[in-house]
């Protein structure tokens, strides 16, 4: 498979008044084109922040302070900022979480799609328009070309967030990043988002990263999950791999704290003991230590390193180190070569 | 949107009635009148005074004849320019007031609005530091002050513009500038802040992330959204402005409309002060309705139904 998107060792701060905020650190990872890669966390995280700095939209006091991103080729670190703007909207597409406030008030859908895919092709006036009717009615907006006119306002939010996607796919972006498409969505609401945006998938071809606290979200759409915490990944495989097998006890902490329908029994859930960890002082070992339930000495001073488990399945947890303790449902496996 | 306006119309009228009642009254309670001088005038006289303009008639056919002349658009007689009347008085001032309230007008928005929108844009640099310190000067400093010293200065040292009148262009430049100075100020914090605020927005996010120019993200898509709080402010701005300014028009000696309503005060001259209140009242509820069209033009989501 041809590689769409690398990331290699991304490292983004807030340059706050109380010092360096590492959002960040040290990211690498790379997805292939075609792809539905998911990236799930909690708050804080450092997921939203890695979305941005792709887009290179941190803003100050935030700042990529080394790593190199390359998208399909192209090196998106270096690139000046009129640069940026040509694969904004064009190659890489980003929708966010909140639509009710991501629309300008006070200019209609028309004028803001319209300008977008006017920005970005050679279109008249009128093809544009054209164009922007055709992307309603395939994010399932009923009468296009009446609802074109409206403003933002005039729409509920589930069509909002129908009206983002239609602008950020009008350019036919070769990657979607959606932010949390469905956070601010209700439940039935959020499913059609979803169920759109897989149909979307299908028909254009695309890649799309979604980022979601939502592991239901994810299990719906993704091939392929990366697990952040602290700003660094903590586990990494496909759907199967995260849901069925997950080797980090960051990732079975997520799993326990979602209710489950099939399950039948009626346990409680359970929630991950504390909070994230404060990014301005991180841990100085593996960042979930501190609530992890088997910390161990190594894990508070240490980083630990990628242990791969398959081709596709890898996790930064010192549990699968071959020397490391027995626990139940932890594998040993084998620590990857990297630099 | 037809009846809107009918409503706000006569929700308007009723305002001004309000205004009008409550002036006449106010004035009828005060001790002394029109007729109460330094120097006595003798009792025969002040006996016809009194007949002649009917000062002596029930307080409330007073307020009738008043009303009744209202309508006609007949302010009644000045008792102290003798031989005017109201009317005469407000065409009189009228045009000066106007003209440098116009003059005044337009310097704000021409260079308020960009000056705020420049130092949103350049937040916590030199020049964001130079303009926020330049408005809170013209925020605090009153407008009596800014004009003397232009006169002291301008005028004075310098002899580069007329200290009064407004006989040539050039002497229009020192009460246009000190009658400008606070709103000015006070324009470019608003926008500032505003824009500030408006650069904050997600929406503002999603342009950029739409791949649009900065002059666009900026220019279309900012500008519009953080006007709306400006137009607020501005609306009644032009209302005040434009009907004179007291201090300015006694500094620099402008025969406006601001003088003649301060001196009608110090003269008990019922009829000017009553005629300039509802003149004042009149302009600035038609300034408001004016605000209130101009805010559903720039934000749709305004309507006027209801």
């Amino acid at each position: 498979m041809e590689k769409l998107l690398e990331i290699t060792n991304l490292k983004t701060s807030f340059f706050t008044h109380f010092g360096e905020v590492q959002a960040v650190r040290e990211t690498t990872f790379s997805m292939d084109k075609g792809e539905v890669l998911g990236i799930v966390g909690e708050s804080g995280s450092g997921k939203s922040v890695t979305a941005l700095s792709i887009m290179r939209l941190v803003e100050s006091p935030g700042k990529i302070v080394s790593g190199k991103i390359i998208f399909d080729g192209k090196d998106i670190t270096g690139m000046t900022e009129k640069e940026m703007t040509e694969i904004r909207g064009q190659d890489i597409a980003m929708i966010f979480q909140d639509p009710m406030t991501s629309l300008n008030p006070v200019y209609t859908i028309r004028n803001q799609m319209v300008e977008v895919i006017r920005r970005h092709t050679d279109m008249s006036r009128k093809q544009a328009l054209a164009k922007a009717e055709d992307m309603l009615r395939l994010v399932e907006i009923p009468e296009p070309k009446k609802r074109i006119n409206s403003y933002p306002h005039e729409f509920s939010g589930g069509m909002k967030q129908r009206a983002m996607i239609a602008t950020a796919l009008s350019c036919d972006p070769k990657l979607l990043i959606a932010d949390e498409p469905t956070t601010a969505l209700d439940v039935t609401i959020q499913a059609q988002i979803i169920a759109l945006m897989k149909n979307l998938k299908e028909k254009l071809s695309m890649s799309i990263i979604i980022i979601t606290h939502d592991l239901g979200v994810i299990a719906e759409i993704c091939s392929r999950i990366i697990v952040m915490y602290g700003g660094k990944i903590m586990e990494e495989g496909t759907s199967d791999e995260i849901f069925y097998e997950p080797q980090n006890p960051y990732t079975v902490g997520l799993h326990k704290s979602v209710p489950r329908m099939d399950s039948g029994d009626r346990k409680r859930l359970v929630p991950i003991a504390g909070s994230p960890p404060d990014l301005l002082s991180p841990p100085g070992g593996c960042p979930f230590s501190p609530r992890c339930p088997h910390t161990m000495e190594i894990c508070l001073k240490e980083h630990p390193p990628k242990f791969n488990l398959s081709a596709t399945h890898s996790s930064a947890c010192w549990l699968l180190h071959p020397e490391s303790p027995a626990v139940e449902g932890y594998r040993k496996g084998v620590q990857r070569n990297e630099g | 949107m037809k009846n809107y306006f009918l409503r706000r119309i006569l929700s308007a009228l009723f305002t001004i009635f309000l205004i009008a009642t409550i002036t006449f009254f106010l004035m009828k309670s005060v001790p002394g009148g029109p007729l109460t001088r330094e120097r006595a005038l003798s009792p025969e006289i002040e006996a016809v005074m009194i007949e002649r303009y009917n000062l002596d008639a029930p307080i409330l056919e007073q307020y009738f004849d008043y009303m009744k002349g209202l309508v006609t658009f007949n302010l009644g007689p000045s008792f102290a320019k003798i031989g005017l009347s109201v009317e005469e008085l407000i065409w009189k001032g009228m045009p000066n007031s106007f003209k440098i309230g116009a003059l005044s007008v337009l310097l704000i928005i021409i260079l308020g609005i960009p000056i705020g929108i420049i130092s949103a844009l350049k937040q916590n640099k030199p020049i964001d530091y130079f303009v926020m310190f330049m408005a809170t000067l013209g925020v605090t400093i009153p407008s009596f002050v800014l004009a003397t010293g232009i006169i002291y200065i301008f005028a004075g040292k310098l002899g580069w513009i007329p200290s009064f009148g407004l006989n040539s262009p050039l002497s229009y430049i020192g009460p246009v500038v000190a009658l400008s100075g606070y709103s000015l100020s006070f324009v470019a914090r608003l926008t500032r802040s505003s824009m500030l605020e408006v650069l904050r927005q997600d929406y503002i996010r999603t342009a950029r992330a739409n791949g649009l120019r900065e002059l666009s993200v900026i220019g279309k898509h900012a500008i519009k959204n953080a006007l709306i709080p400006v137009i607020t402010y501005i609306g009644p701005m032009i209302a005040a402005i434009l009907t004179g300014s007291f201090v300015i028009e006694k500094i620099f000696a402008i025969p406006g409309i601001g003088r003649y309503f301060v001196e009608s005060v110090t003269n008990r001259d019922y009829t000017v002060l009553l005629g300039i209140t509802v003149f004042y009242a009149a302009f600035y509820v038609i300034m408001v309705l004016l605000v209130d069209v101009a805010y559903a033009l720039v934000d749709p989501r305004i309507k006027f139904n209801k």
